[in-house]
């Protein structure tokens, strides 16, 4: 019986991360489309609610009443599971995301993560590599050219770029002497990573764009030359998946990159909860993505792999060459 | 608890791997292949290795599998699956499959002899650590680390060697035009 009791906690966090990765996306949807249209001077969506709010809904009810196609030569087992494996990573990585320190709550204390793993930092590398299953799955299954090429160019970007992104956050690891989450924040108490690791934190943000396949680096969905990429043959409520996953990533990506090199939920105004100053700094990172994706044209696909290998590698390994010197 | 999860974990780890033998597609059998791969991490986690497992998923699901995937997704795969290979290939197989099972008859019934005579062993008291472990790693068996990695480091050499000598074959001519695109 206590065994089942200890178990509450763990399952009612998993309920709110779960609920609220769920509804994320809606508001990020709206938002990226309004920084669209602001970049682009126009008003973006407006008719659905006030300055087009209530427009995510909208689309969702689109998406979910269309008709959910599957090809006639597809693989239809694989095709209808890719998406659910396109979506199971970006929510497990949240596992080992820690969102504050511990709060003391009905005479117990409450740790701010689902499982604060020691090894949390290698454990969401390996997670957000499985990532690339549900791409790989998608661009087969669909039996078409267009969503084959798409997932061979992912497998490739995303292998590519997996390498600079685990060697960058190398130095960070060096310098709390710790995977865990946590103790990486706490490592950065009075000075942020980003100020020590300069050019590890700028390995791990581009390939980190370049992980999650949003421009410039997003190839393999690139409309222009591929349709859509792996996801050409999806629609209704599948597509609907990737999407999330989509945004998701980003999420992940934002967090990683505030725990990593901001100081995570340390630095902030006295009167703010140390949480809610974390959540605004991810706000702000998921902003700048979004900024970026409007800001910047698309990389040739030789020129991606140059970047990866040839100029973010070397990048990752001086830098803990560097670092290894330093502290030394 | 854990024998409930354990034989959750193993029970599906056991029908995954034979789903990689009997499935006709190549496709499905890495697939059923990485799942296994995944259930044999959990197994990791309910030992208490938790590292073990995040690099069983890094190496072996991640990036293992991942290039499995790769290789097979530019094959002709609905062409592929109807071929036998390995014709005749009955009589070995009954004889592998007589030399396991003999040997796991083996190792069941006389499991608790053969630990008697291997006498006993190191029992680890503190928790595992990431600390611990680059520690025997980088003091204790510093050669066998090294030798590892460059027993690696000649592999890939040799590899990317075996890729030349057939590109080659290609001539450079038609590969300039596309713009020299080289990967």
């Amino acid at each position: 019986m206590e065994n089942v009791l200890s178990l509450v906690p763990v399952l009612i966090k998993m309920a709110i991360v779960v609920g609220v990765l769920l509804l994320l996306p809606l508001p990020l949807t709206w938002l990226e489309r309004k920084i669209a249209a602001h970049i682009q001077q126009r008003p973006g969506p407006m008719r659905v609610g006030w300055h087009g709010l209530l427009q995510p809904l909208a689309d969702a009810i689109k998406l979910l009443t269309k008709e959910d196609h599957i090809p006639a030569e597809a693989d239809r087992m694989l095709f209808s599971i890719a998406p659910v494996v396109a979506l199971v990573p970006p929510f497990l990585v949240f596992v080992a995301i820690p969102i504050g320190d511990p709060i003391q709550m009905f005479g117990t204390e409450i740790a701010l993560s689902i499982s604060d793993l020691n090894v949390g930092l290698l454990f969401i590398l390996a997670v957000s590599g499985i990532g690339v299953f549900g791409t790989i799955l998608a661009g087969w299954a669909s039996n078409s050219k267009y969503a084959v090429l798409g997932s061979l160019r992912s497998i490739a970007q995303m292998i590519s770029y997996e390498i600079p992104m685990g060697f960058s956050v190398i130095g960070v690891v060096m310098l709390a002497g710790s995977m865990q989450l946590s103790q990486i924040v706490s490592s950065q108490q009075g000075l942020w990573n980003v100020v020590v690791q300069p050019i590890g934190f700028f390995v791990f943000f581009v390939s980190g764009l370049a992980e999650a396949q949003r421009i410039p680096f997003d190839l393999p969905e690139a409309e222009g030359d591929l349709g859509a990429g792996y996801h050409t043959e999806y629609s209704g409520i599948r597509f609907s998946l990737f999407m999330l996953a989509e945004y998701l990533v980003v999420v992940v990506l934002a967090f990683l990159n505030v725990l990593l090199f901001f100081g995570g939920w340390l630095g902030g105004p006295a009167f703010l909860p140390a949480t809610i100053w974390l959540l605004l700094k991810v706000g702000f990172f998921i902003w700048v993505f979004m900024w970026l994706r409007f800001t910047f044209p698309r990389y040739r696909y030789d020129q991606l792999m140059a970047i990866g290998w040839k100029l973010l590698l070397p990048l990752s390994l001086l830098n803990i060459l560097v670092s290894g010197f330093v502290m030394l | 608890m854990e024998r409930e999860f354990f034989l959750l974990l193993s029970g599906v780890a056991t029908v995954s791997a034979l789903l990689v033998i009997v499935a006709r597609n190549p496709v499905h059998s890495a697939l059923a292949l990485v799942a296994c791969l995944v259930q044999i991490a959990a197994l990791y986690v309910l030992l208490g290795a938790p590292f073990l497992a995040v690099i069983q998923i890094f190496v072996y699901v991640g990036a293992v599998m991942v290039l499995f995937l790769f290789v097979i997704m530019m094959l002709d795969v609905r062409k592929e699956s109807q071929r036998r290979y390995l014709k005749h290939a009955l009589l070995p197989g009954v004889v592998v499959l007589v030399i396991l099972s003999g040997e796991l008859i083996v190792l069941l019934t006389q499991s608790t002899k053969l630990h008697a005579a291997m006498g006993p062993g190191q029992t680890i008291t503190t928790q595992p650590s990431v600390e611990a472990l680059s520690l025997l790693l980088f003091q204790d068996f510093l050669l066998p680390f090294e030798v590892a990695s460059v027993i690696l480091l000649v592999a890939l050499i040799g590899a990317v060697v075996l890729a030349r000598s057939e590109a080659d074959v290609t001539p450079v001519r038609s590969r300039k035009d596309h713009g020299e695109v080289r990967r």
